[in-house]
């Protein structure tokens, strides 16, 4: 009986130092790619896809060789959508499993969250939402859309192409909506238009009864000029929001809502009858026919087994953001995060709708701006175009506090410079 | 002279060829500017579509209004190969062709030959009034009023003159009120001030907020003191008719509030009446209420999803249903948990709220973490419209009469059974019940299960309201707690008085607080009406309410 114990110590002893080696053996020669991404909780509905993308970019990385001749590695963790158990997990990442990479976060809480961790370890983040800028990090590369890239174009169609007149600003209760209000209400306030014809509203998280709000804004739509809803309302708040509009007749016609969160993942969720025509700001849309497109949708449904998944914003902004990784570390023939992160300023990586995505000094990208008016089967049909690319402004020209204030990585070698006192204040604002 | 003779005769066969070259051109000339501006809908960007849409409405082509209803209804595509467009009928795997100049069918094709000709909300615009004009002769007159309405948010010269044209034909009275008014606004533009003056008396009825801003505008003094309205009869008379509108659409926002205020309200008592049983009569607080109404969502959901084709039926088919799930989960957690609990509130607690993680983790494997889309039925979309300034939605209202139907059934149950009875002298003495041969044990199994059926039920008018998800639950739970408290412990109708008193409060707080303001002030004023009256509004008398 002893000797039984005994045997089986040893053979787990001898297990446990088999395991190690081989996972040292295989940390040698694999390259560990973080992914960030909340598996369960609230916001696991629009994570989990991309933590899938970035598994399949990996797949696809390693069937082409790997990198520098090794092969990628996926270290996948679940923050479970809690603030604090991602900057946890971002810890472990970078001090225990040494990955030379993250891919993660969605709501800006989060991204705040693990920001102090990979500045102080000197981590590298891929961030692929869209957000409410004011921020610009040497170790986080945004991939999704700056104010000036999704919210300003939107207001710009609506007021010039709509004749939009008088605005209901929309949000959820918290800081990307709160932000991205302040700059559109000062930047519509820049292009004359009166307080009285500017109506801002906020709801807490997953806000169900919209009756009162909804008469409000027939009621303020109902003086006589072009009215229009710019949404910042997130997640799942947003379906009792668009059927209490059907149900009390406002119209995408009378009365149109520009989402600024609402993307083909979110619709597939839902009866979109109350939705159509209603409108949306992305950088991407799964609609968009060019043989790039076609060829990753293709690529992604193979994939996930799944021919009628969808494909949306955030997503592209993974697949840019992991072909400009990999060609910064083929660039500086290392994954040191230093290196790569000097490397990947003027990268270029053609977008899935065209055009090409260009990393600039502020760790942004140039993206082309998208409106489209949802369709019956949760597609966007697109409607308007910005001709060119923009480039990403990762501090609004139209906020007093950070008018002044400059993001360059490459001759500043700042995230937060101001061009009036001269002074570098860190990294980040705030 | 010869010469001459000939050259006239030259001369007139030329004119003569000429003109019927000409007189035919002339024939073919609206089907061919038909056929370009048909053409034209085929362009890659707007303002060519919208330029092609107009020259369509303005050519009053016999068919024109086929090809702009179907482009309104997305069934307008153009061939891929020739930009040819052709009307299109059917599904995923062909397309059923038909000809916009002859109206004939064509054959099929299949469609990744073929583009669908997309639209946007101007032009959407455009097209419902242009198609709205076409349905002035429908027999039906629903069709004609909602056509008339179309028109009139967009009025122009052809638009009136329709109108003035069509006015004598109409026999309802309705559509005849809709298209006066229509007319009368036009009025306000005519030069004539007696006439602009009878245009302003005809729209004294109206609750329409284009009528509102129209007669506001004309009264509006412009920087220099000039009246957009010259005459000062018709300027004090539209004074008045405004004054009165606007004391009417008071009235009607009021009712509208209180309406409000009744449809959050009832969705409160609907939650907390389960809880009021359980709670109220049993004394057991069960955290896991909300978890039980989201399993009543859930199951209509799956009843939908069993029947995809019926989705009205599948509603009343949910109710009972949802009510047995909810009630035999709720008997479990009595028999399984619960039971060896009473008397040990805190322990319930914690013990209840264990069980509510379990459901929602349970849920989540099931299901998935996602929300799951439960489907309207068409009677239960839109509103009641009563007048311009007041309509209903119907799914508010269908709410409150459920609600209204669940509170009674659940009274006779209580008053008029022997259930009933055995429930409430349990609830006031337990030791005496026993010793009057009431199964006690079997009654707390039951009582539970009752209000655990009736949190299902709830749950069903729930997934018509908002979204079906694990969380649905949470949500809820704290809410339902507030309203029985509130109403005070062990009173059904406190629940009700309760529970619609803080709907409507809510409401008539929320245009001037904000929802989250709103929120917080109603908390506070509870916690502050519970120190006063730690019974809440109606306390239980007795004996039962010393224990």
């Amino acid at each position: 009986m002893k000797n039984l114990k005994l045997t089986r110590r040893l053979a787990m002893l001898a297990g446990a130092v088999a395991l190690t080696i081989g996972s040292a053996a295989q940390a040698a020669d694999t390259i560990k790619v973080g992914v960030l991404h909340s598996l369960s909780g609230t916001m696991a509905i629009s994570e989990t896809t991309l933590k899938d993308t970035v598994l399949m970019l990996i797949d696809e990385q390693n069937k082409k060789g790997g990198l520098l001749g090794k092969k990628l590695e996926a270290v996948v963790v679940d923050p479970a959508s809690n603030w604090p158990l991602f900057a946890e997990k971002a810890e472990q990442l970078l001090v225990k499993d040494k990955v030379s990479v993250v891919f993660g976060c969605w709501t800006s809480v989060s991204r705040k969250s693990v920001l102090p961790v990979f500045e102080k370890n000197n981590g590298l983040l891929f961030y692929p939402v869209q957000y409410e800028g004011e921020e610009s990090s040497k170790n986080v590369f945004y991939t999704g859309a700056a104010p000036n890239q999704q919210a300003i174009p939107a207001v710009d169609y609506l007021m010039k192409d709509l004749g939009v007149k008088r605005w209901v600003l929309a949000g959820t209760d918290y800081v990307y909506p709160r932000t991205t209000n302040k700059i559109l209400e000062a930047y519509l306030k820049s292009k004359g238009v009166a307080d009285a014809d500017i109506m801002i509203n906020y709801t807490p998280f997953g806000h169900s009864d919209w009756q009162s709000i909804v008469a409000d804004i027939k009621k303020f739509g109902s003086a006589g000029k072009k009215t229009a809803v710019v949404s910042t309302i997130n997640g799942d708040a947003n379906v009792p929001f668009y059927k209490e509009l059907g149900n009390q007749k406002i119209s995408a016609e009378d009365i149109p809502v520009v989402a600024f969160s609402v993307g083909e993942e979110e619709l597939s969720g839902l009866d979109t009858k109350p939705l159509v025509g209603h409108l949306a700001a992305w950088n991407y849309f799964m609609s968009v026919k060019s043989p790039l497109n076609t060829e990753w949708i293709k690529k992604w449904q193979a994939y996930t087994k799944n021919p009628k998944r969808t494909f949306n914003d955030p997503m592209e902004a993974h697949v840019i953001g992991f072909q400009m990784w990999v060609k910064a570390v083929e660039k500086a023939k290392t994954t040191d995060v230093s290196k790569v992160t000097d490397a990947m300023i003027g990268l270029e990586t053609p977008n899935l709708t065209g055009g090409v995505a260009k990393m600039l000094p502020n760790h942004h990208l140039t993206k082309p701006v998208l409106i489209g008016e949802v369709r019956a089967d949760g597609q966007f049909d697109t409607v308007w175009k910005t001709t060119g690319l923009v480039p990403g402004d990762a501090w609004s020209d139209f906020l007093p506090g950070s008018k002044d204030i400059e993001a360059d990585w490459v001759t500043l070698k700042c995230g937060n410079y101001n061009t009036k006192t001269k002074q570098c204040s860190g990294q980040n604002y705030k | 002279m010869q010469r001459y003779a000939w050259l006239a005769v030259l001369l007139l066969a030329s004119l003569l060829i000429g003109a019927r070259v000409y007189a035919q051109a002339s024939a073919a000339a609206p089907d061919d500017a038909f056929a370009t501006a048909v053409t034209g809908l085929a362009a890659d960007n707007f303002p060519d579509k919208a330029a092609a849409v107009t020259a369509l409405i303005e050519l009053k082509h016999p068919g024109g209004r086929a090809v702009l209803a179907a482009l309104l209804d997305g069934k307008l595509y153009f061939r891929n190969a020739d930009q040819q467009v052709f009307i299109t009928d059917g599904g995923e795997t062909s397309l059923a062709l038909t000809d916009p100049l002859t109206q004939k069918s064509v054959g099929s094709g299949t469609p990744d030959d073929y583009t669908r000709i997309t639209t946007n909300n101007s032009l959407r615009k455009t097209l419902r009034s242009a198609v709205a004009s076409f349905a002035l002769t429908d027999p039906d007159p629903g069709v004609r009023l909602d056509a008339v309405r179309e028109m009139l948010r967009s009025l122009d010269d052809d638009s009136v003159a329709l109108l003035r044209s069509r006015l004598e034909q109409e026999k309802d009275a309705g559509v005849r009120k809709a298209m006066q008014e229509g007319l009368a606004l036009a009025d306000l533009d005519s030069s004539e001030a007696d006439t602009r003056l009878a245009a302003v008396d005809a729209l004294e009825d109206s609750l329409s907020p284009d009528v509102y801003n129209r007669l506001t505008a004309m009264v509006t003094a412009a920087e220099d003191g000039s009246f957009p309205e010259a005459d000062e009869r018709v300027r004090t008379r539209a004074r008045e008719v405004i004054s009165a509108i606007d004391a009417s659409r008071q009235v009607y926002a009021t009712l509208e509030t209180l309406f409000f205020g009744l449809s959050l309200g009832s969705v409160l008592v609907l939650a907390a009446i389960g809880l009021a049983i359980t709670f109220g009569v049993m004394g057991v607080i069960n955290m896991a209420h909300g978890e039980l109404m989201m399993l009543g969502a859930y199951t209509t959901y799956v009843v939908q999803q069993a029947m995809p084709n019926h989705i009205g039926l599948s509603i009343f088919i949910s109710i009972p249903l949802a009510f047995l799930v909810s009630a035999c989960v709720g008997m479990l957690i009595e028999r399984g948990v619960v039971r060896f609990l009473y008397g040990r509130p805190l322990e319930t607690l914690l013990a209840t709220f264990g069980v509510s993680l379990i459901l929602q983790q349970v849920v989540r494997d099931l299901f998935s973490a996602n929300n799951r889309p439960v489907e309207t039925p068409e009677w239960m979309a839109g509103s009641l419209q009563i007048n311009e300034a007041l309509s209903i939605t119907y799914n508010r209202l269908y709410v409150i009469l459920f609600m209204v139907v669940v509170f009674v059934i659940l009274q006779m149950v209580l008053q008029k059974t022997s259930l009933g009875l055995k429930v409430r002298a349990v609830a006031q003495n337990r030791n005496m019940a026993r010793a009057m041969g009431v199964r006690t044990q079997w009654v707390d199994a039951m009582t539970f299960g009752l209000g655990s059926g009736i949190a299902g039920v709830a749950g069903v008018a729930l997934s018509q309201l908002t979204n079906v998800g694990p969380n649905l639950g949470q949500q809820y739970i704290i809410d339902s707690f507030m309203v029985v408290v509130f109403g005070g412990v062990g009173n059904l109708w406190g629940t009700l008085i309760g529970g619609m008193s803080l709907g409507v409060v809510n409401k008539v707080l929320e245009p001037w607080a904000g929802a989250v303001l709103a929120k917080i002030l109603v908390l506070v004023a509870l916690i502050l009406f519970i120190q006063r009256r730690p019974r809440g509004l109606f306390p239980q008398k007795g004996r039962a309410a010393e224990s």
